[in-house]
């Protein structure tokens, strides 16, 4: 008795099935068209926000009393949170990109000495400019905090120093976005967003429209295997989201000049694994929900958190920790870091990883609750 | 067990929350026999059907469906019954065509483009097999309907009030159909609220509230009640059905047409009651034989006195 075998004929038809009603339905077709280009056009504008306490490394290549002074003035604008101190700039570098820090600041060999000698040493802060918006302010402090701070420590040993300000000279260095054009960090993002939106809805609404039409019942009462309805269902939303990001990314490339650093290959394996990640969940809300008012309630009662705490619309690290904690659960967080990161900086695989199980550990939790609410029965 | 039942379940339970739908069923249903399962609106034949096929699962109770246990054997029943559903739930946005053929692949068939074009031809539909099955008319939607679940030559057909909705003409062609089938040896199950059809099936049920109320042949079930009938015709109808209906030895008064049907459960007690009403001699009074109407109008009132 094989009647309980996942059979690839069935799972073709089904296939076929969606393809064929899809090409029918006019409005989806030209949802998937519509969104990606003008949510694109719309979001390419700014969005500002101040954050603080933002995760910096501290490269001290000279160990003299100053760098103590330097790192806590810094600290004391609120701003840069010193979690790592780095051996090497490699090791910076690094961690910069894997977006483990937001700032490195490097104190450069013999700078005490160069200091109180009053050849203004150079003090070199490197910012991930990625989004502009994260950045701005804490840089905008650097330098009344510096000059402050070191006016005080310099008093008694050199004073005339002291008074002939500035006795630093604080080289920064914006990564990966340059000239901190807001654009640039809001496209990538879009391509998350987009995809979100359209796989979650578009397969939330898949099973409960049969469910609604009646046809469900007809498909239950043939031989297909639950597995085969679900995957087979998949399939035509994983072409629609290719076709989206593409659209999306031509979009970004050619209106907003968007750079895109890393490996295409690698950005598309990424954005498979997402929309897989959403697919399941939106066949998960459709196994849950009753009828397609409720399955449209779900997806926006996931929608946004996904588009609020993700770091989307405002900087993560500039969220309370509560919220941080609810968007390290979304898979857009870890999309948002992925893009970006392949994009605006030319991250490679290895680079990714720390970001890339998050959204896996997420699709195989959901999947689990999914297979347990499909009704195989009509109950 | 008897191998020439191709239904035979005990005691199936079904509740939908605090409600008790369909209670202690117990049907048997033999090889190529047609069998009519009859009752009022909401009485649970949909859910009775659907446990049989494997689309429910009973809370309580067991049994089998073409000898393949309706518990545990689903998959197996799913590919031998034939089921056709209450409200057409075939595709509407797909063509006619690509309905047939997408059921005849769910159920794996061989030659599959043969047995569809075959389906289409037997339908008479090949110049509009590409038309869309949203687009077709009531009857045509029946039709297709009911081609596509003979497409993989179930043994047992389940068909829920497939005529609801029909025409005349397309009906009797329905069931000519139907009969055309059970004498290759095909069973049917089949729920109607027509006359008529009951009239036609070899053997029937009927279910109100949930609750088996009787079944048999045609003759058995008007047998079964004891029912005695008179048919009155004439004028005045109406102000004699409501003196009817006051009468104690009266059980049922329905018009049909010109005519009122009076019965009563105790012929003696029925006829001393309507004795003066028959000798004012304003209407004509005959005895008649009890029709199936008369037993399932008296039915649905016993049991709406007893669950009410
Ligand atoms: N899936 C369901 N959930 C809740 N109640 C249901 C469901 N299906 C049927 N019912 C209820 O069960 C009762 C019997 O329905 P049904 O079997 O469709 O009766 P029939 O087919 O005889 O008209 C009805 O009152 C109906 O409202
Ligand atoms: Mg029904």
């Amino acid at each position: 008795m094989n009647a309980r075998r996942f059979s690839w004929t069935r799972w073709v038809s089904i296939v076929i099935k969606e393809f064929i009603q899809l090409k029918r339905d006019r409005l989806t077709f030209g949802m998937i068209v519509g969104i990606p280009v003008i949510q694109v056009l719309l979001f390419g504008f700014a969005i500002n926000s101040d954050p603080k306490s933002l995760p910096t490394a501290l490269v001290s290549l000279d160990n003299g009393r100053y760098t103590r002074t330097i790192v806590s003035a810094l600290a004391n604008t609120g701003y840069f949170r010193f979690v790592r101190e780095a051996t090497s700039m490699e090791e910076a570098d690094l961690l910069i990109e894997r977006g483990q820090v937001q700032f490195v600041v490097t104190i450069p060999a013999g700078f005490e000495r160069a200091l109180v000698r009053g050849d203004r040493p150079q003090l070199l802060i490197e910012a991930d400019a990625t989004d502009p918006s994260a950045t701005g302010n804490a840089l905008a402090a650097v330098n009344q905090a510096l000059a402050t701070a070191l006016a005080h420590d310099l008093q008694g040993v050199t004073a005339d120093l002291a008074s002939a300000p500035p006795t630093v000279d604080v080289r920064i260095q914006r990564r990966f976005n340059p000239e901190g054009i807001t654009a640039f960090n809001i496209v990538p993002g879009l391509l998350g967003v987009i995809l979100t939106m359209t796989m979650v809805l578009m397969t939330g609404l898949a099973m409960t429209r049969e469910r609604e039409r009646g046809t469900f019942e007809n498909l239950l009462a043939t031989p297909a295997l639950p597995v085969e309805v679900m995957t087979g269902k998949i399939v035509p939303y994983i072409l629609i989201g290719l076709i989206q990001v593409t659209l999306a990314l031509l979009a970004a490339r050619y209106i907003f000049s968007v750079p895109i650093e890393g490996s295409l290959l690698l950005l598309y394996g990424v954005v498979l694994v997402f929309i897989a990640a959403n697919l399941t969940l939106g066949i998960t809300f459709s196994s849950i929900a009753r009828n397609q008012l409720q399955a449209m309630q779900m997806t926006f009662f996931f929608f946004l958190p996904s588009i609020l705490l993700s770091g989307f619309m405002f900087p993560f690290r500039g969220m309370p920790e509560w919220a941080q904690v609810i968007g390290s659960v979304l898979p857009l967080t870890h999309f948002l870091v992925l893009v970006r990161g392949i994009l605006l900086k030319g991250t490679s695989l290895h680079e990714l990883y720390s970001s890339i199980w998050p959204i896996f550990a997420f699709m195989g939790a959901i999947l689990l609750l999914g297979l347990r609410f499909y009704r195989k029965t009509l109950d | 067990m008897n191998a020439d039942l191709v239904v035979d379940v005990q005691g199936l339970n079904k509740h939908f929350g605090p409600r008790h739908v369909v209670k202690d069923f117990s049907l048997q249903v033999r090889r190529g026999e047609i069998f009519g399962f009859l009752g009022p609106n909401g009485s649970g034949k949909t859910t009775s059907i659907r446990m049989l096929c494997g689309l429910l699962t009973p809370d309580s109770g067991s049994g089998t469906c073409l000898g393949h246990d309706v518990i545990r054997e689903t998959a197996s029943i799913k590919r031998e019954v034939g089921y056709m559903t209450q409200r057409f739930s075939l595709w509407e946005d797909l063509t006619i065509r690509e309905n047939l053929d997408f059921v005849a692949r769910m159920y794996g068939m061989r030659q599959r483009r043969a047995v569809v074009d075959r389906a289409i031809d037997a339908l008479g539909l090949g110049s509009r097999r590409d038309q869309l099955a949203g687009s077709l008319s009531g009857g045509w939607k029946q039709r297709v309907a009911l081609a596509s679940c003979m497409l993989h030559e179930p043994k047992l057909l389940l068909l829920d009030e497939p005529t609801a909705g029909v025409d005349p003409k397309a009906r009797r062609d329905f069931w000519e159909e139907i009969h055309a089938l059970a004498a290759t040896g095909i069973s049917v199950l089949v729920s109607t609220h027509y006359m008529d059809e009951a009239e036609r099936c070899h053997r029937l049920a009927y279910i109100a509230y949930g609750a088996l109320l009787t079944s048999g042949t045609v003759d058995e079930v008007v047998a079964q009640q004891g029912l005695s009938t008179w048919t009155v015709t004439g004028s005045g109808l109406p102000q004699l059905q409501e003196q009817l209906e006051s009468l104690d030895g009266v059980a049922d008064v329905t018009q049909f047409g010109n005519a009122l049907h009076v019965s009563g459960v105790d012929a003696a007690a029925l006829e001393r009651d309507t004795a003066p009403l028959r000798a004012n001699g304003a209407q004509r009074w005959e005895r008649s034989e009890p029709t199936l109407e008369d037993v399932f109008i008296h039915l649905m009132r016993d049991t709406k006195d007893n669950f009410q």
